[in-house]
């Protein structure tokens, strides 16, 4: 019996946070382009709709009508497969994102988190280096050499950017004495760790724009380069998968900074949840002003930032932080 | 560490920069809530305008069809009466036209205008070919006072030869001797 009824709660909670991640996915794009529009002093997209609210409706309709087109000599199922790769990636990090703590309904206490591995930290970073596999093999699959070069310019930014990314979160994981995100949260309750570890929180926010290819590190699709890097020769809902991947990715990077930086759920006032929200999508309009502000980097310019500025300092802070530790 | 000092600072004001921005007015122009006034020579439909005597202007010279680069204009010419030509029937294939404006340069009568008037959206794009009664005005366009036949010299009910404006009197060759 007991049995049934968690087996309940987890597919209502799978639902939820599934159609609530595709609706903030949805809808980060339309607060994208909006907000960059105000950046460079125009409207954006206010058509469709009051203030264009139903944008994101069309867009998807759009999309879903299009022509679905394989090139010819594409590698066909690697090609089909690739989108898929890179959306499903992106939401199975959220399995282990804690979104507030647990609340108590009818005298049964849920976890306001899909599952609390002890190693969730790890499972982030698993799924993370996963991700690439999207990007390189459409690359690979498109058979043109626009999305072979994105592709591997992806694979190369992701080698080099996921040493620093692991590397900033190991003082958090000294800090909280546990992998586990909902435990990294708990150790959280006083001050949020970005009081502690400004220099991880910097490392983390530059190593995680570049691992979810935005600008100022977006390599891999620059468009005026490689027209549209590894996803060129996509059309229809399959650049639609790619496309909602790219978001999903934007709100597990806002997810990923306000549990290991930012004290996720903790807030005064609100409820828990409310401020895990606030702060996921303050750190997606972040990125989103960091889009609208700076120009793509060259791609030795990113190899030097990666290897020879962000690696050595995220390993010094490591040091510097176990010593405190320490004393 | 003075290089990386400039840098933070040269990041900052471009964030600024940014921020300033978004507390801007958009300077977009809505287009079909606020029409911009276009300048009178601006190229988009193309009229036939007639002469200030009421004529049409077309002489039916083909100059404007030769000179097209896609090829959209194609027309019959025919003689009147009195000796003026005109086009029987006249044709602009919209869907094609570039709106260069070469048939206007080539026009010798001023006949063929652009005018600035460009919303000829269509869903079926063969209600974009044009019939001369779609294409000829009232008016005389850019060049209101023109009239070919008082400048050129063809006789016609507009004036015999030595009435056109800037001709000589003909010469009789035979009282003409030194």
């Amino acid at each position: 019996m007991n049995w049934i009824v968690g087996f309940i709660i987890l597919i209502i909670k799978l639902g939820v946070v599934l159609v609530g991640l595709l609706l903030l996915a949805a809808y980060l794009v339309l607060v994208e382009r909006k907000f960059l529009a105000r950046l460079q002093i125009r409207y954006g997209p206010n058509r469709a709709g009051k203030f264009g609210l139903l944008q994101p409706f069309a867009d998807t309709i759009k999309m879903l009508t299009k022509e679905d087109i394989v090139p010819a000599e594409a590698d066909r199922v690697i090609f089909l497969l690739a989108p898929a790769v890179v959306a499903i990636e992106a939401l199975l990090i959220f399995a282990v994102v804690p979104f507030g703590a647990s609340i108590t309904l009818l005298g049964k206490k849920i976890p306001m988190v899909i599952t609390d591995l002890n190693v969730g930290l790890l499972y982030v970073f698993a799924l993370a280096s996963l991700g690439v596999y999207g990007v390189a093999l459409g690359g690979w699959a498109s058979n043109s050499k626009y999305s072979l070069l994105g592709g591997i310019r992806g694979a190369a930014q992701m080698i080099s950017y996921e040493l620093s990314l692991g590397l900033s979160l190991v003082p958090i994981v000294m800090l909280a004495r546990s992998f586990s995100l909902v435990d990294i949260v708990r150790a959280q309750a006083d001050y949020p760790f970005i009081l502690v570890q400004p220099i991880s929180f910097i490392i983390f926010l530059i190593s995680a724009v570049a691992e979810t290819k935005r600008i100022p590190f977006d390599l891999p699709e620059a468009e005026n380069e490689l027209g549209a890097g590894y996803h060129t020769e996509y059309s229809g809902m399959r650049f639609g998968l790619f496309f909602l991947g790219e978001y999903v990715n934007l709100q597990v990077l806002g997810a990923l900074v306000a549990v290991f930086f930012l004290g996720g759920w903790h807030g005064p006032l609100l409820p828990p949840v409310v401020w895990f929200l606030l702060k996921v999508l303050a750190v997606a309009v972040a990125m989103i002003w960091v889009r609208g502000t700076l120009p793509r980097l060259r791609y030795d310019q990113l190899m030097h930032l990666g290897w020879k500025v962000l690696v050595p300092v995220a390993l010094l802070n490591i040091v510097v932080t176990g010593a405190f530790l320490l004393i | 560490m003075k290089a990386a000092w400039e840098g933070i600072v040269a990041i900052a004001t471009g964030f600024a920069t940014t921020l300033k921005h978004l507390f801007r007015k958009p300077i977009t122009e809505e287009y079909p809530e606020y029409k911009r006034v276009l300048p009178e020579r601006a190229r988009a439909v193309i009229i036939l305008t007639r002469d200030p005597d009421g004529e049409e202007r077309c002489v039916a010279c083909y100059l404007c069809s030769a000179a097209c680069p896609v090829s959209c204009i194609s027309m019959q010419s025919v003689e009147r009466e009195d000796g003026r030509r005109y086009a029987r029937w006249f044709r602009i294939n919209f869907g094609r036209c570039i709106y260069c404006g070469l048939c206007e340069e080539a026009c010798p009568t001023s006949a063929i205008q652009l005018t600035p008037y460009f919303e000829t959206c269509e869903r079926d794009i063969l209600k974009l070919v044009y019939e001369k009664e779609d294409l000829l005005v009232d008016h005389g366009g850019k060049d209101k006072e023109y009239n070919f036949y008082r400048y050129a010299g063809v006789v016609s009910k507009v004036g015999d030869k030595g009435a056109h404006i800037k001709e000589d009197k003909p010469v009789n060759i035979k009282s003409n001797m030194p």
